[in-house]
């Protein structure tokens, strides 16, 4: 191919890129670099300010439990699902991506009717006569981690059945042959094989935790605000511009850093393999 | 499986009944005849259905979303494919770098796309919103291109190109003779996963609103924030009654697995 109608065959997607992701993020974002009384002196106090600080850790601790939850569920679901017989395996990886075409706000809403003061959990207690109150389930951070959990399962569990699917059947019976019982088997033969996948859809289910806004919008309230609802707040409800651009940028950096450092971690993994 | 392992089907089950249960709830609470939402159910009616339907924002936006995820897609597949195409197959020095520029929208979260794209496109250049709109979901939509059509163009053997060209196909022609009717079942799933996930989208929308203009999904949302009422249950199992269809019709062309990518 010659070089010019290549660039001529990429030139309108980057041209809409460069329209609508690299300038507007130049734009936005280089101010808050320069402005302050030294460079970054606007991260550093973001950093240093306490409510911040709670909103940032918050943020992270929400989505390294979402991401270690969805492990422990979708690792062994995945594996069922792949040594399935075909036609169930079908039906159950349909069952695995329907919720994830469901939108969020919907997902997020089941929630609610579940956790909420006069939600199932709360009436069901009541009417048992186990509490008198309502218990405060509905926004907090537990209510986020189990909306995010409920929003990302089903990701961890394809992501995962998609790279089990192509493990062979006999790696399992040569090591239950030579003695390894089922579940060691599994750990020493099967997971350390799907390290790869499993490390991608921990990525994905950490990156998307983290920027996640719908299911904390829903299901966190005002009270327990993480970065992306921050941005929102700041821009929207209190119009500080300057501080939503900051925070912005910090979502970007941790999630640049979480996927370069997870990228190397299975980079590293890989050549040991090899 | 060859041996049965009850442990496993157990545990299976359950995640299973973890994901099935919340839609199993919201979907009876949209038969609700009361005006809460109650599970179980008191008295059965279909009058949250007419509800639904009745709600002006609700048509309006729920246009708003079809014609943005149909355009955004329709520009991602327009200029995607070429680059996929490009991508895959020039010798051009830098190319891992272009496809990272080609995905790197993935990596800024839909939140502050919206930010920015509001700050940029509507208070700086003072195009419309719907525009900005576009460009946000645009944003969405390209990486599912790239990366579909992408690994369907890796696939195929372009020597069959080849042989077009030596047979005296000029090369445009035999772009669209030869190699898009190889890939497109890669291009429909493409199409199928980015307007699913452009119409599903929020984040990116939620800057993006302005008079009359609002996403299906963001006018849902607001909803929820004023009115707790089994209308929201009934639009939820249209929508997943619409999703069901999709699925059926994906799983009967291209493979339920065309959606998992």
């Amino acid at each position: 191919m010659k070089k010019k109608s290549a660039w001529m065959m990429l030139a309108p997607g980057l041209l809409i890129l460069l329209v609508c992701l690299a300038i507007p993020l130049c734009k936005v974002l280089i101010p808050t670099i320069t402005a302050g009384s030294y460079p970054f002196s606007q991260y550093v106090e973001f950093l240093q300010d306490e409510y911040y600080q709670k909103i940032f850790l918050r943020t992270i601790r929400i989505a390294v439990i979402t991401t270690v939850i969805c492990m422990i569920g979708g690792i062994p679901t995945a594996y069922f699902i792949s040594r399935c017989p075909k036609k169930w395996r079908g039906l159950l990886l349909a069952a695995s991506i329907f919720p994830m075409m469901t939108n969020s706000v919907i997902r997020s809403f089941a929630w609610i009717n579940i956790l909420g003061s006069n939600g199932i959990i709360n009436n069901f207690l009541k009417f048992a006569h186990i509490i008198e109150r309502p218990m405060k389930l509905l926004y907090t951070d537990f209510s986020i981690i189990i909306g995010s959990v409920y929003l990302f399962l089903p990701l961890m569990i394809v992501t995962v059945t998609g790279v089990m699917e192509n493990i062979d059947d006999d790696m399992m019976e040569a090591a239950q042959s030579l003695g390894a019982d089922r579940l060691s088997a599994f750990m020493k033969v099967i997971f350390p094989m799907s390290l790869p996948g499993i490390i991608v859809g921990g990525t994905l289910v950490f990156t998307g935790t983290l920027t996640a806004y719908t299911t904390p919008q829903l299901l966190g309230g005002n009270s327990n605000m993480v970065l992306a609802t921050l941005i929102y707040q700041r821009a929207m409800s209190v119009g500080d511009w300057n501080g939503a651009s900051v925070v912005a940028l910090v979502m970007i950096v941790v999630t640049l850093l979480v996927i370069k450092g997870l990228n190397a971690f299975a980079a590293k993994l890989d050549k040991r393999g090899a | 499986m060859k041996k049965k392992n009850t442990g496993l089907t157990i545990y299976a089950a359950v995640v299973f009944a973890f994901l099935m249960i919340p839609l199993l709830i919201i979907t009876v609470t949209a038969f609700g005849g009361g005006s809460a939402i109650v599970f179980p159910i008191d008295s059965f009616s279909l009058k949250w259905f007419a509800e639904v339907f009745s709600l002006k924002s609700f048509r309006r936006s729920f246009l708003t979303s079809l014609e943005v995820a149909f355009l955004a897609t329709m520009i991602a597949l327009l200029v995607g494919i070429p680059a996929a195409y490009v991508l895959a197959r020039s010798s051009l020095k830098g190319k891992q770098l272009l496809k990272s520029v080609f995905l790197s929208p993935t990596i800024v979260p839909g939140i502050v796309i919206g930010f920015i794209l509001y700050q940029f496109l509507v208070l700086s250049l003072r195009l419309p919103v719907l525009v900005s709109l576009l460009g946000g979901h645009f944003l969405v939509t390209l990486p599912y291109v790239i990366r579909v059509v992408g690994s369907a163009m890796e696939q195929f053997d372009f020597s069959i190109e080849e042989a077009a060209w030596s047979l005296g196909c000029p090369k445009q022609q035999a772009f669209f003779k030869v190699v898009l009717p190889n890939v497109t079942s890669g291009i429909s799933s493409a199409f199928m996963l980015a307007f699913i996930n452009s119409f599903n989208n929020i984040p990116v929308s939620m800057f993006l609103t302005g008079p009359g203009i609002s996403t299906f999904p963001a006018t849902l949302m607001n909803y929820i924030e004023y009115n707790y009422n089994p209308a929201v249950s009934a639009v939820s199992v249209l929508l997943m009654a619409a999703t069901v269809i999709i699925m059926v019709i994906v799983d009967r062309t291209l493979g339920i697995a065309s959606l998992a990518k």
